[in-house]
């Protein structure tokens, strides 16, 4: 294996920076890709990964610093000139037209054409079959692209990015919702690209991966490029130590909890194509982790048993009572909270002040012969938002206003002023900056101390660790474990994430 | 999941969504033909002919039944056609009613202001100024990031103003007219009256050009997810605003078949027709989140719609109920619609469990 430094590199970025507002979400990201490459770039989920490739690959603009491809200075303002450049992304997240079939997913806006400029659909079926061929996979050419798996569909953008002919093909969490066999045909395929000299950046939180497939690492930290070394010459522990950086015990300040009573059962929810059998129990006083890949079915389990998503089989008890399906009025009025993972969208009135935001849900209980005066409001409001120091100058500020990890407290305080039994809350730390992290986890352990039942989805892992009593795993539509606290380690947890399990 | 437990499975996803290439040519065809919406709107289209035809038979059978039954959807057609382009995309043109009114009032002007204008540079005209028309929604929706149907309803009002105040109480007649203008309404071609035969050509032209144009096919893929469109690279703004401007092209057509078909013009000629043309494209199977649908059902639905409030009153059904009919014809294709999306899209899912 060659040194990091000779030759041109196909793509570099030097010291790029991106801030979304308030948040910093990249503050210095480096990277450096070489022809006939498969590079890793890791870090935790918040590291400013997804923004670093984001700007490579033109949807977001880069507020500072340099991008070069093969040599030359360029700066993207759209992904169309990106993937004109050369450069493939599959996104974490597919992106496809759901009403068109995934041979017109794979050739939109570059459909072969025949005589008279007219789209060729007979030689497109059959350059994505040889596409799906080359994959091993076994998809048909004409299917819609409605209702693909995770898998299927990461196939279709891989495929697509195969056939654009890439010089850079980014690659962000591709195996996040792949089997075994999938992730080997797809290394098999990344490394035959890697030998036709193309570039390659692998971002993956599955060391044994990283180390299977890439030849050079460069680990990401809170916005900043911390090293680049080759594979050969670090382990997994070092790496680990370079992606943490600090250790997890500090960012998390759970206080051990006695649980109480069963608050939630959960039993034998199924909802075919989506989750199986999924059964478990949260007490009071308890923080349960619900922990998982990308795609797994976490956020469908929770809004299935908070009401807002159906399920054919099964049954979900809240402190003894029976909740009915697709009635999440009723959910909340036996006293289930549930904060969404998107906040701005369904969390908040982001348009309101805080003061309306708190009092939105306990309306009906604050309205005096139906109507609800401002005073009514504010009080309630005040309560709340000041046992949470929540930092606004006054209740009438506009939520729209505040920072990631105030809003989010105040989504906390508004579910809380519901008074429930059962907290559910999706990814409570996503778009928050570090700083603020832990005044939201603080919250919540101090919540967990006062009995309230907490079920938290996160995807960091230091997170779902360092706050959760007990893990749940689930993979791929099952609870694959559950793993009391002393128990829980970083290996455990992906172990259950990534392999459909034996522990049922 | 063994073969035995079916019962949490309401029915199998049909071999034609699942594996349709496995299906032998001619069996795919036919199947694809069979479920799809176009024909049964084509069945329940015939369907009303015969009843009204059994009730009264001039309805089919008369000198000028065949005209009527091809002539009077003529104008709502090319409407239907340009606001489905435009549904499709996932937005709406609710000015072409206005747009119609001020092309059709701008035609009579135009043989009366310059009378030696060839017939074919007033359609010309008007043509483009329905599309100058169409190009201001269309500007307006793509940067101004405000739903289309709020930018069209602001238009709808602004060119049916602009209309009031430069016709009044004006009226464009007949007599007004060129006889050679007005013969193009009543003028046949081996038995297909000449304005059908316009409103034909342009929706052959469209639908071949959505069906094998890179163009088209972005439309259906803009309508279909707009974010997954720009991380694709796609031009969405230009497309969106092509798709406005075909729209309003088309209504200005639509203007000046007006003025040739009905020879009176007035300033509230088309007063409420985008609604009709919305009905239509909804009836004919157009998705109204976009994505999907063709101009060929859009089509067929306006002749619906036309040949439905034609029939009525000869079946002897009184004018509330076809007002009524008409909109539970349009309430049940939506719902229609989204019993089949959900249930398309359950079969599939489902379908993963047995891979």
């Amino acid at each position: 294996m060659s040194t990091v430094d000779d030759g041109v590199a196909t793509l570099e970025l030097r010291a790029v920076s991106k801030a979304f507002g308030s948040v910093v979400a990249l503050r210095s990201g480096t990277l450096r890709v070489r022809p006939g490459s498969i590079h890793a770039l890791v870090g935790e989920n918040g590291a400013g990964k997804s923004t670093l490739i984001k700007i490579a690959a033109g949807v977001h603009r880069r507020d500072g610093g340099e991008m070069l491809l093969g040599g030359e200075s360029v700066d993207f303002g759209s992904t169309a000139e990106s993937k004109a450049a050369g450069i493939a992304v599959i996104y974490q997240e597919p992106t496809l037209f759901p009403d068109l079939s995934v041979t017109e997913n794979i050739f939109m806006g570059r459909q072969l054409l025949g005589s008279g400029r007219r789209i060729d659909r007979h030689a497109m079926y059959e350059e994505a079959e040889r596409l799906f061929t080359g994959l091993g996979v076994d998809l048909d050419p004409r299917r819609p692209a409605l209702g693909l798996s995770i898998a299927d569909q990461q196939i279709i953008e891989i495929a697509k990015a195969i056939s654009l002919d890439a010089r850079v093909l980014i690659m962000d969490e591709p195996t996040a919702a792949l089997s075994g066999v999938e992730v080997e045909r797809l290394f098999t395929v990344a490394r035959r690209l890697r030998d036709e000299g193309r570039a390659l950046v692998f971002i993956s939180h599955r060391f044994d991966e990283v180390f299977a497939l890439c030849d050079t690492v460069t680990v990401m930290r809170d916005g900043d490029y911390i090293d680049t070394v080759p594979i050969a010459d670090t382990t997994v522990d070092a790496m680990v130590a370079l992606m943490v950086g600090r250790e997890v015990s500090d960012l998390f300040p759970k206080t051990p909890s006695t649980p109480g009573d069963v608050v939630l059962e959960v039993e034998g929810l199924t909802s075919p194509g989506v989750f199986h059998d999924v059964s478990f129990t949260v007490r009071a006083g308890e923080i349960v982790g619900l922990a998982g890949l990308v795609g797994a079915g976490r956020s469908e389990i929770v809004r299935a048993v908070f009401g807002v998503d159906g399920y054919d089989e099964g049954s979900v008890t809240l402190a003894g009572r029976r909740l009915r399906r697709r009635d999440p009025a009723g959910s909340i009025r036996a006293g289930l909270a549930f904060i969404p993972e998107d906040r701005r969208q369904q969390g908040l009135v982001t348009d309101a002040s805080v003061a309306h935001n708190i009092a939105g849900v306990i309306r009906t209980r604050l309205a005096k012969a139906g109507l609800i005066t401002q005073a009514a409001e504010n009080t309630a409001a005040r309560t709340w938002a000041a046992r949470l120091e929540v930092k606004t100058g006054a209740l009438d500020m506009l939520a729209s206003t505040m920072s990631g990890g105030n809003q989010q407290k105040v989504v906390i305080a508004k579910w809380l002023a519901t008074e429930p039994k059962l907290l559910i809350i999706d990814e409570p730390t996503r778009g928050i900056d570090v700083g603020t992290k832990a005044e939201v986890h603080r919250l919540l352990s101090e919540l967990a101390g006062q009995g309230l039942a907490i079920l938290m989805i996160s995807s960091e892992l230091p997170e779902v660790l360092g706050m959760s009593d007990r893990v749940l795993v689930v993979c791929e539509g099952r609870l694959t474990a559950d793993i009391p606290r002393d128990e829980a380690t970083p290996e455990a947890v992906m172990r259950a994430a990534t392999h459909t399990a034996e522990v049922a | 999941m063994t073969p035995t437990d079916t019962t949490t499975h309401e029915e199998a996803a049909p071999e034609v969504l699942l594996h349709p290439s496995r299906m032998p040519r001619g069996r795919r065809w036919l199947t694809t033909l069979l479920r799809s919406r176009e024909l049964s709107i084509l069945f329940v289209l015939l369907l009303v002919i015969a009843v009204a035809t059994i009730k009264t038979p001039s309805f089919l059978f008369s000198s000028n039944s065949w005209r009527d039954l091809l002539l009077t959807p003529s104008i709502l057609i090319l409407l239907a056609v340009g606001q489905a382009v435009v549904i499709i995309t996932r937005n709406v043109d609710l000015s072409v009613g206005s747009v119609l009114g001020l092309t059709a009032y701008l035609t009579g002007r135009m043989f009366i202001d310059h009378p030696n204008l060839p017939i074919v540079a007033v359609v010309l005209i008007g043509v483009l100024a329905g599309a100058a028309l169409g190009l201001v929604n269309g500007l307006l929706v793509g940067f101004g990031r405000v739903p289309a149907l709020v930018i069209t309803l602001g238009t709808l009002y602004i060119y049916r103003g602009i209309v009031l105040t430069w016709a009044g109480s004006d009226r464009i007649n007949a007599s007004d007219l060129p006889r050679d203008f007005l013969a193009l309404g009543t003028k046949q071609v081996l038995g297909f009256p000449v304005l059908f035969l316009v409103a034909f050509a342009v929706l052959v032209a469209v639908g071949y050009h959505l069906h094998t144009a890179r163009s088209g096919r972005e439309l259906y893929a803009i309508g279909s997810d707009p974010d997954a469109a720009v991380l694709y690279g796609l031009r969405v703004r230009r497309r969106l605003i092509a798709a406005f401007v075909l729209s309003g092209a088309l209504a200005g057509l639509a203007g000046v078949v007006y003025t040739a078909r009905y020879g009176t013009v007035s300033s509230d000629a088309g007063s409420g027709i985008e609604l009709q043309a919305v009905a239509a494209v909804v009836v004919g199977g157009v998705a109204i989140f976009g994505g999907s649908g063709t101009v060929w059902g859009a089509a067929l639905g306006a002749v619906l719609l036309v040949t439905i409030n034609r029939a009525l009153p000869i079946v002897g059904i009184p004018d509330f109920w076809q007002q009524a009919l008409v909109g539970v014809l349009i309430l049940s294709a939506i719902v229609l619609d989204r019993i089949l999306s959900v249930r398309r899209a359950r079969q599939l899912i489902e379908s993963r469990d047995d891979a």
